[in-house]
């Protein structure tokens, strides 16, 4: 298990336990955090799960891969840290994981 | 929703004025109307279909397929019976051509505004096009609601939007002399940028990182015309307009070095894509459950005897958001429709593999 934490747009925190092997989409969705669409069900379709990650988990989270570069074109406010959370797989070394969601999806 | 007879002023009922009734060109009178060209609302014509019932389909996207082609045209579906991998599109192929014997007819790039009952039973359709359906029965199968172009996250764009801020180009005369901002970086972006760039004074493109999706012909074009002087390209977001009365005159963005210049533009046109939103569907007066519409598991009708809903828009307990069972929803609710499109009509329960009749409908025997 990984501890994830997510900030919802006005401020309330939400950590989350998450299983290895999911993604910090299905979490979020999974918990309810608000923000986070996911309409496309984490297809990499719709760029309705965006984040901010924190940077200093940026590293650890590492570059979108060409997909999800041009579907976060779709997102709002993409920020250099923005990525979208269907595509950010739990591991072991994300352990602590911090990420932001914005305020609206669109 | 209620008779006519029974007022007008039950709550959330959508009722025409004489006016709207009077402007309605055509009116198409049909046995059901779908609300919806999905694949539970293509699967719905095809079991329509062998039961006699001809189907006119209204969708709000310019192409059928929902989601499967909108969404994700090129992704693969696994959970499909019998396919134990198909795309979206794939997908959206085969239930065009499964349904093709029925000649459904699609209205496309329309969306329904609103549904009466008429006196004698039967429904009126209206679309936001000023399109008139006279139905015996209607088929929700709407989705996740209908998709509607995302909006920038502007402080105070919705002042402008319909004046200075579109989201489609219906006439291009109505961007002649005008400084245009265009913002994004798919074919509509470039397109648009390239079919205005000669009638605009002024033509400006935006996006937020120098690589294009579209396709590369429009990209090149594109760059010619921005080396040549004749297009600005520019890095960066729209962070606020400045304007009068919803008219633009400028724009105020910063590009990706954190600079933010003022960008005299008097027309923007934002492609980000498309969003679901649930739509008018939740002023039909219908019974619902958190936004969905409420449906019995024998027939998928709604509250409104003759209303039927199928696919992810319904509600029933047990509900799975699958396509499957989008499918098995419009088997039973087509045989339901059935009575109420031909009351008079025994239905037979018949195979498609063994029955001449299914087969001569379906143009195989």
């Amino acid at each position: 298990m990984a501890k994830i934490t997510y900030i919802a747009f006005d401020g309330t925190v939400y950590d989350i336990e998450a299983r290895e092997g999911t993604t910090v989409m299905e979490n979020a969705v999974r918990n309810s955090v608000p923000g986070i669409e996911a309409e496309c069900g984490g297809a990499c379709a719709c760029a309705t799960c965006h984040v901010y990650v924190d940077p200093d988990w940026v590293e650890a989270t590492g570059e979108p891969q060409p997909m999800e570069e041009d579907m976060l074109d779709f997102a709002q406010d993409v920020q250099p840290n923005s990525r979208l959370s269907c595509q950010i797989r739990v591991t072991a070394a994300l352990d602590g994981l911090i990420v932001r969601v914005p305020e609206s999806q669109g | 929703m209620q008779a006519p007879s029974e007022g007008l002023n039950h709550a959330g009922l959508f009722m025409f004025t004489e006016v709207q009734r009077s402007i309605m060109s055509e009116i198409i009178e049909t046995d059901v109307v779908i609300i919806g060209a999905g694949p539970v609302g293509l699967f719905a014509v095809f079991e329509l279909g062998l039961l006699d019932i001809r189907c006119h389909l209204i969708d709000i996207l310019d192409k059928p397929g929902g989601q499967c082609a909108e969404l994700y045209p090129e992704k693969p579906i696994y959970d499909i019976p019998g396919f134990p991998i198909i795309t979206g599109q794939g997908l959206t192929d085969n239930l065009l051509a499964q349904a093709k014997p029925f000649a459904p007819t699609f209205h496309l790039g329309e969306m329904v505004a609103g549904i009466e009952r008429l006196e004698d039973n039967r429904f009126r359709v209206i679309t936001d096009n000023d399109k008139a359906f006279i139905a015996k029965a209607i088929v929700i199968a709407a989705g996740g609601g209908s998709f509607q172009p995302k909006r920038p996250p502007v402080p105070g764009i919705d002042v402008y939007e319909g004046k200075s801020v579109h989201y489609s180009v219906r006439k291009m005369e109505a961007f002649r002399d005008h400084d245009i901002l265009i913002v994004g970086g798919g074919d509509s972006a470039l397109d648009w940028t390239l079919n205005l760039q000669p009638l605009a004074k002024s033509v400006t493109l935006m996006h937020r990182r120098d690589a294009f999706r579209a396709a590369p012909d429009s990209v090149n074009k594109m760059r010619a015309l921005a080396e040549a002087g004749q297009l600005k390209l520019v890095f960066g977001q729209v962070t606020g307009l400045e304007g009068d009365d919803g008219h633009m005159t400028h724009a105020v963005i910063v590009d990706n070095d954190n600079q933010e210049h003022r960008l005299p533009a008097t027309r923007m046109l934002p492609f980000f894509g498309l969003t679901m939103k649930l739509g008018p569907i939740a002023e039909w007066g219908l019974n619902l459950h958190e936004n969905l519409i409420k449906v019995d598991t024998e027939k998928f009708e709604t509250s409104e005897p003759g209303i039927f809903s199928i696919g992810d828009i319904n509600w029933y307990p047990g509900k799975l958001k699958l396509i499957l069972s989008g499918f098995h929803e419009a088997a039973l609710m087509a045989q339901a429709a059935s009575r109420v499109v031909n009351p008079d009509k025994k239905v037979l329960f018949q195979y498609t593999t063994s029955s001449t009749s299914l087969q001569k409908k379906l143009g195989v025997a």
